[in-house]
Order: C-alpha cells, then structure tokens, then sequence
C-alpha cells in the first residue's frame, strides 16, 4: 500500500511537469493548428542548461539562475519556430520544419555535451528527504508538485481571469475575428509559441534531478505531452492539467507495477480514451475544428 | 484544361505517354536488375537497403500523398514486419518467402489494431496520433525482453528460397528484396489506379462531397491504412531479409521522419518519386554523415528546413512544372 501511495507522489510530480511542458504544445496546437515536433528539443535544452549550470550539486544560486536562462532559451527557440511555421500554410510543411529544427538542435546538444547521460543534482537545501507514509521520500520532487500547483493556479488566472487571457483564448477559438476586431494575431500568437516554449524549457531545468538529460530523452518527453495533449483535449488548459495527472499517474503506476510494459500502458490510456471521447476529456469550450 | 483532361491528369493516365513510360519502367527495372552484375558487394548492400525503405516510403506516400495523411506512424509497421520475419527466421524457417509474408501479416495485424485510434482524425491530429502510435511501439521493442529490448534480435540466419541453398552473396539477396520491392510497387500502383484509389483520392481534395456521393470515408480511410500498414511489414521483412539484425533505433522517429521526408522530397501523390526520395535520403544519411564527422542529423535537419523552402511540390512536381512549360512553349 505505501509503495502505491509513494508510486502517486512520484506521479503528480511526474504530472506537474508534464503540465508544464505540455501546456505550450497543446495552445500552439489550438491556436495555429501547428504540431510543434521540436517540443521535445526545447525540453532538452532547458535540462541541458540545468546541466552547464548546476550539473554536480553546485550552489542553490546557481540552480535558480538556470530557471530563467532556460525559460529565455527557450523563448528565443519558439520564437524562431513560431516564425518558421508562419512561413507556411501547409500542415505538412510546418511538421517537416520543426521536425529539421529539432533534429539541429538535439544534435548540437550533443555536440557540445556528448552522448553520455548526464545526472543533475538537486540544490542542497532540498537535496534531503523527508519521512512521508513512514518512508523516506525527496524533498524536492515534494517541492516540484507544489510548483505544479502553483502553476496551475498561475496559468488558470492568466487564461481564464485576465484581459491577456481572454485574447488568447478567443484567438484559439477563431483567430480570424479576433483578427477581424483589430488585435495583431500574430504577435499573440508569437507570444504563446515563445511562453509555450519557455515554459517547456523550465520544465526541463526542474526534471533535471529526476530525469537527467541524455540524449533521446526529447522524443520520449515529446510523446508524453503529445499524449496529455491528446487525452486532455487539444487548445485546453484545463484539459492538459487533467491529461498530465492522469499520464503522470499511468506512468507511476506502470513503472511500479509492469515496468516492462509502462509504454503501453500509456498507449493503452491514449486509446481508450479516444474510444469514449473522441475530442479527448476536456476539449477547449469554444474551439472550432473542422 | 478541361475537366476529362484533368481527371486524367490528376489520375497519371496520359494515353499519349503511356508507351513512352512503359519504355522508361523496363529501362529502370533492367539498370536495378544488372547493377549486382558490375556494382561491388557494398553498393549493392546499400542499394538493397535502399528498396526496403523505399517500400516503407511507398506506405508513407499511400496515406500522405494518396490519401492526404501526413502520418509519422508508420515506421512502427516497418518494424512490426522487421521483427516478426527475423522471429520467424529464427525460429521456424528461414524461406524468405515465409518471412515476407509473416511480415506483411504482422504489418496488416498491427495496423488494424492501431489504426482505429487514427483514422478517426485528420491533418495534423492524424499527425500527432500515428507519431504517438509510433512511438509506443518502438519504446515497447526497447523494452520488450522477448525481442531482446535494447540490444535488438540478432542472429537471423541467411534466407533461402524454395528449399534452395542459404544466399550468402550480396546479389542474390538484392535480386530477392527488388523482386518483392517490385512487386509490391505494382500492387500499390493498381490501388492508387482503381476505383478505390480514385476514392481515397476524392477523400483527399473533399471529404464532405464524398460523404455525400454516398461513400464511407472512414472506412475507407481505415481500409488504406490497413494496407499501408501491409506495405510496411512487407518493407521491413525485406529490411530484415537484407540486414539480420533488428534493433529498435529500426523503427524509431528518426526512420518514420525520413520516410515522411522521402516523400516530400519525391512529390507527395507520385509513386516514382517517393522511391527517388527515398534513395537520396537514404544515401544522405549514410555517405554525408561520415563526410561531416557523424553529424548527419545536423545536415539532415538542414535539408528538412531546405526542402520547405527550395522543394514545396517535390521533384515530382518540379519534372511535373517542366513538362507543363515545355507543353505551353510547343
């Protein structure tokens, strides 16, 4: 029984940072109909940052500062995609390109950091644990499900209670009219591609210390918030917090129960519920697909 | 242009060029068939390797460009058929016949399974899905201890055919792997050309009128992913045939981009093209790889940007726009 509610905690931290690194991905999506494949590599920067700055248990100081270097990083990369994926119409275009991109990047990753799996300690003040249901259990995974909280709460009062919020979501739902009533889409939309990406990147900082950074990580990173996304409904925030606590969840318990089998479980999650709710569980209210 | 003269050209028919093309098809088949009897032992294992892929790049263009598809998804088919034949030439025989059927049945079989979730979506949604297909797949065979996980299956014996003696030469398992690769090109080109093709090719370019001429678009759509997923597992028995090695890197993201890529290079829709794609992507990856010191994918992910940008319709469509000046000028 305990190791299941310690398999829980281990997933809502799993959870909380794939809400982080997915939330970007699925408004890009809702927004621009673009499938953003170099999600994954921008994650892998972030965590490659984390590696250059607090790779070997260096100062707290030093963990923070790579927090915003990442989410800079980051934004600096989404904004060169969103830029890109603008130059194009087509569907199939923008997937090749971000695809290109992601191959660049992973692969100057490597160049400058090798192909050795690279670990990053936690900062030493949170570098202990704690005794949780009578087991010992990090600090700092319990320190990343509180900064999931955190920013689910941030985002949910971005989005659904300020006057940004309400262009973005209104550019989700028809980018068109908002177009028409005079508001610069595009900016909004390079806007979100760069916060998306920014915010994936500090996802990858904060997974540091649990997953490390190696090479290969981006596409296994890039299928899991495909799946939230695809689970949670596509342009949703609310539907990629569910979606990641549920992934997170699946992946928890499948690495405690059938480590063998933990993709699948994952697949076996995406597809059922794609079989009772085709738009995933918490579609984006106002959104109009075709 | 009038309507019938589209529809023919939309279809590929030109009687006009029929005969032209027919001489240009046995030409190429005859160069594919001599090259083991000038090449040396490693073009032709590169140029063996070239027809498998193609092959999978031929499924990739049966959804993308026939059907109007993008899909990332189907290298999990190709491996599907690459792992199944080396299982069975492993286990039970090593009659390559055997194995590129076990293929072909393991690449329908996982599709079926698989492809319900998909073909329920369109654009860049199917993208997304057949990418996540993928890859739970290729993280199930870098998991999967009984495919050997990581490490991959090795220790596939050399195929024989009709009860014949093991073919170790190289050429011997091109003639094979080109025989079936022909073969195969044939069977997709009688789909694309028959009145199932011309749906799927409807479903394409306007879904809501074929749903209201009566036709089902969802099962269609299923229908071809079926097949694509055939055509795949065909692909990599071949591959496997060629290669006796499956590793799970075989049907990664990184082989299902590359076919989506060959695709895009060659002319989405076009069946020759594709194939062309396929042998320049193929030849990228292995010669300019070593050439910048192993970091291909940096050049590939470069070529990926250029293609956008230089190539939008493919060379397909560039020889096509050729043809159309040179008409326009006579």
């Amino acid at each position: 029984m305990v190791t299941y509610l310690v398999g829980a905690l281990n997933g809502l931290a799993m959870g909380s940072l794939l809400f982080a690194i997915a939330l970007g991905l699925s408004l890009v999506f809702g927004m621009m109909d673009v499938l953003n494949l170099a999600h994954g590599a921008v994650y892998l920067v972030g965590a490659y940052v984390a590696v250059a700055l607090a790779g070997d248990g260096a100062s707290p100081a030093a963990f923070v500062l790579a927090v915003p270097a990442a989410a800079g990083a980051g934004a600096v990369l989404g904004g060169v995609l969103a830029g890109l994926s603008r130059a194009t119409p087509h569907h199939l275009d923008q997937a090749l390109l971000t695809l290109g991109v992601s191959l660049v990047v992973a692969e100057l990753l490597s160049v400058f950091f090798g192909n050795d799996v690279h670990s990053v300690a936690a900062p030493a003040p949170v570098a202990g644990s704690v005794t949780v249901f009578g087991e010992s259990y990090p600090v700092y995974r319990l320190l990343v499900i509180g900064f999931g909280v955190v920013l689910a709460v941030g985002v949910y009062a971005l989005v659904e209670r300020s006057r940004l919020g309400s262009l973005i979501r209104a550019t989700v739902a028809d980018r068109g009219m908002v177009s028409a009533l005079g508001v610069h889409t595009g900016r909004v939309l390079v806007g979100v591609f760069a916060a998306g990406a920014g915010l994936a990147a500090v996802g990858g900082v904060l997974a540091g210390p649990i997953l490390g950074a190696a090479p290969g990580l981006d596409e296994k990173v890039l299928l899991l918030a495909l799946v939230v996304v695809v689970i949670g409904g596509l342009g949703s925030v609310r539907g990629a917090l569910l979606g990641a606590v549920l992934i997170g969840q699946v992946q928890a318990l499948g690495t405690t129960l059938l480590p063998e089998y933990a993709s699948f479980l994952v697949f076996a999650a995406m597809a059922l519920v794609l079989l009772l709710r085709p738009a995933g569980l918490l579609p984006a209210r106002t959104a109009v697909h075709a | 242009m009038s309507a019938a003269e589209r529809t023919q050209a939309v279809d590929g028919i030109r009687p006009r060029r029929t005969a032209g093309k027919a001489v240009v098809a046995v030409a190429v088949l005859l160069l594919l068939a001599a090259a083991p009897l000038v090449l040396g032992a490693y073009p032709v294992s590169t140029m063996t390797r070239i027809l498998a892929f193609a092959v999978l790049v031929l499924s990739v263009d049966l959804l993308t460009g026939v059907t109007g598809l993008p899909t990332l998804g189907q290298a999990a088919y190709f491996g599907a058929g690459a792992y199944t034949a080396a299982l069975v030439g492993i286990h039970l025989t090593s009659d390559a016949s055997v194995q590129l059927l076990a293929g072909l049945v393991a690449g329908l079989v996982t599709a079926a399974l698989t492809g319900w979730v998909a073909v329920r979506a369109r654009g860049v949604v199917f993208l997304m899905l057949t990418l996540a297909i993928g890859e739970s797949v290729h993280q199930v065979a870098d998991t999967w201890s009984v495919v050997g996980a990581s490490n991959g299956l090795a220790g596939m014996p050399p195929i024989t055919l009709f009860g014949g003696p093991p073919l170790l030469a190289a050429g011997f398992v091109y003639w094979w792997v080109l025989a079936a690769a022909v073969v195969v090109f044939a069977a997709v080109a009688l789909v694309v050309r028959s009145p199932y093709g011309r749906t799927l090719r409807g479903i394409r370019d306007n879904e809501a009128r074929m749903r209201a001429l009566g036709y089902r678009p969802a099962l269609a759509r299923y229908g071809v992913f079926c097949l694509a997923g055939a055509v795949a597992g065909t692909g990599g028995a071949l591959w496997a045939a060629h290669a006796r090695f499956v590793s799970p890197g075989d049907l990664g993201f990184e082989v299902a981009a590359l076919a989506l890529l060959s695709v895009v290079i060659g002319g989405a829709g076009s069946l020759w093209g594709p194939c062309l794609g396929a042998a320049l992507v193929l030849l990228v990856r292995d010669n300019l790889s070593a050439a910048v010191g192993g970091h291909g994918p940096l050049v590939l992910g470069l070529v990926f940007v250029a293609v956008v940008f230089l190539l939008p319709r493919g060379v397909a469509g560039l020889a096509a726009g050729i043809r159309r000046r040179k008409e326009g000028l006579s």
